[in-house]
């Protein structure tokens, strides 16, 4: 019974704090006679949850291929990226600005852009995704490369060790936990580029991810149904960082030391 | 002949003799347009086979020394030469492959277990195939103290002693004629600390190797060495011939001879720090 308790217990703060919020809203809504266009109660919402689930889970499962195939086109080019930053330093200075320009680029802004370019479908999704989703991967795995120990560095130059093993037997290895780390970061951002991409996308009939059911339900004045779509996105986010997350304490096992995934033994 | 500040006339003759010699060496750290100098005018000489330990205040140079023996720092001017052979950080790789280091911390690969971390050096040489090196390494393990059931621990599993013993292992793996160590034992407390200074004299006896010892602590210096070089001020201030005979033994640490030694260091070093 003890250790039940221990067990639930980071939970049942944060559950019951969903619980009374939750109750605060219905209240509000109830009291002030709030209009359901303006705000929905939490009951209302939930219905139509239900009511438009199948919708929406078919919705949910075409943005996370998008978010998902984003991500992984992240982790693949921002590493390769990472790398050649970590073996050139006129690389490095050359195109770092312009890496961080993919940081700071109003995505909302050039999304259009890349409609026009790329088309209403889904490589123009992953594309917006990616975009979004790269940097975190790029900027931590080229710390990870570069900083790798200094003692380390100079065991690998006393065996005379050609760059390339350096690269592939000390730097790589060393960057491991910078590249999940950064694909934490990422995993959420992606989520959110896939849907507002989604946003631009949306209505042209061709295409049917959550980001396009919000625009619609906008339209229609379906607060409800807005709101149950938001849900999604959200479960969608925390789906995408967990997955991220278990890959990386299964990858990482053998990083012990340098992560913050488990205590050390 | 072991160590000594060679005077102009004898040091033509003399080097062919040294194993490891150091000639005249400077070298200057600068930055931010400041310039320090860390070696100043430098000469030691070691001859083959000895345990040579350096002492001294720290910021005296002795780690520098060491990474300029290693190959890892140039030196601004002077001579350095293993054997003869010019020592810097392009000099051959068959030169390279007789040198090996140990460092202040174990530098162990987090990702790799024992053995692999054991087997890196042969790894990068493409040697680490050969039956008759999987032996060496074995054997190696066996002398530092693993059991075969740790082989495959990594190093997150291990206490900082046996770190120790397998960052030594990794280090004796290519067979080397020098090993230089940078304060190993630093962070080991007093009892493993001894137990290790055990297994450097038992390696050094079996694989026939120079040492050169970079250390703070003056029994640990008079435990393992022929010689010791007081350094200060980036030059060897002077040395002392240990008058200890080998085999060592641990009693030999409680006995009055080692204790009036002791005094001896303890006052060379009190003379560098004035």
């Amino acid at each position: 019974m003890n250790s039940w308790i221990r067990r639930c217990s980071p939970y049942i703060a944060p559950l019951g704090l969903f619980l009374f919020f939750g109750i605060a809203w219905h209240w509000v809504v109830q009291w002030f006679d709030i209009p359901k266009i303006i705000l929905p109660s939490p009951l209302s919402v939930l219905n139509a949850l239900w009511v438009e689930r199948s919708i929406l889970l078919r919705a949910s499962w075409v943005t996370l291929q998008a978010a998902w195939a984003g991500l992984l086109c992240s982790a693949v080019l921002g590493s390769l990226i990472a790398v050649l930053f970590s073996q050139s330093t006129a690389m490095r200075i050359a195109l770092y600005p312009y890496v961080i320009f993919l940081q700071t680029v109003p995505i909302v802004a050039i999304a259009p852009l890349l409609i026009i370019w790329s088309g209403y479908n889904f490589r123009t999704i992953v594309l917006v995704a990616v975009i979004i989703s790269i940097f975190p991967v790029i900027s931590n795995v080229t710390s990870g490369l570069l900083s790798v120990n200094e003692n380390l560095r100079d065991l690998f130059r006393m065996q005379s060790a050609t760059r390339w093993q350096m690269l592939t037997k000390l730097r790589i290895p060393a960057a491991v936990s910078q590249l999940i780390l950064g694909l934490r970061i990422s995993s959420g951002l992606s989520v959110i580029g896939a849907i507002v991409a989604e946003f631009f996308v949306g209505n042209s009939g061709e295409y049917d991810g959550l980001g396009t059911i919000m625009t619609a339900r906008q339209a229609q004045l379906k607060t409800a149904e807005l709101m149950a779509a938001l849900m999604a996105c959200t479960a969608l986010g925390i789906l995408l960082f967990s997955l991220v997350n278990l890959v990386g304490a299964t990858v990482l096992r053998r990083w012990t030391r340098t992560t913050g995934f488990e205590s050390e033994k | 002949m072991g160590i000594s500040l060679p005077t102009e006339n004898d040091r033509a003759n003399e080097s062919a003799a040294a194993f490891i010699s150091c000639s005249n060496v400077v070298l200057d750290f600068k930055s931010r347009g400041v310039s320090q100098r860390v070696l100043n005018d430098l000469s030691l000489r070691v001859t083959s086979g000895q345990i040579v330990s350096l002492l001294g205040p720290s910021g005296c140079g002795k780690s520098t020394l060491l990474r300029v023996i290693a190959g890892l720092i140039d030196a601004d001017s002077g001579r350095t030469e293993i054997r003869g052979q010019p020592i810097s950080k392009t000099m051959p790789n068959a030169t390279r492959d007789e040198i090996s280091f140990v460092f202040q911390e174990p530098a162990l690969l987090p990702w790799r277990t024992v053995w692999h971390n054991v087997m890196l050096p042969l790894e990068i040489r493409g040697l680490s195939k050969l039956k008759d090196k999987q032996d060496t390494i074995e054997h190696l393990l066996q002398v530092v103290g693993f059991k075969s059931s740790d082989w495959h621990k990594l190093p997150s599993q291990l206490s900082g002693g046996m770190k120790m013993r397998a960052s030594i292992a990794r280090a004796m793996s290519t067979n080397p004629k020098i090993l230089l160590l940078d304060e190993p034992f630093a962070a080991l407390d007093d009892m493993l600390r001894s137990k290790l200074n055990d297994l450097l004299l038992a390696i050094s006896k079996e694989q026939k190797c120079t040492m050169l010892f970079v250390t703070h602590n003056i029994a640990e210096a008079i435990y393992l060495s022929d010689e010791i070089a007081v350094m200060s001020h980036g030059r060897i201030a002077e040395c002392l011939k240990v008058p200890i005979p080998f085999p060592r033994e641990s009693k030999m640490r409680s006995s009055s001879e080692f204790a009036a030694y002791y005094g001896v260091v303890s006052e060379a070093l009190s003379r560098c720090h004035s």
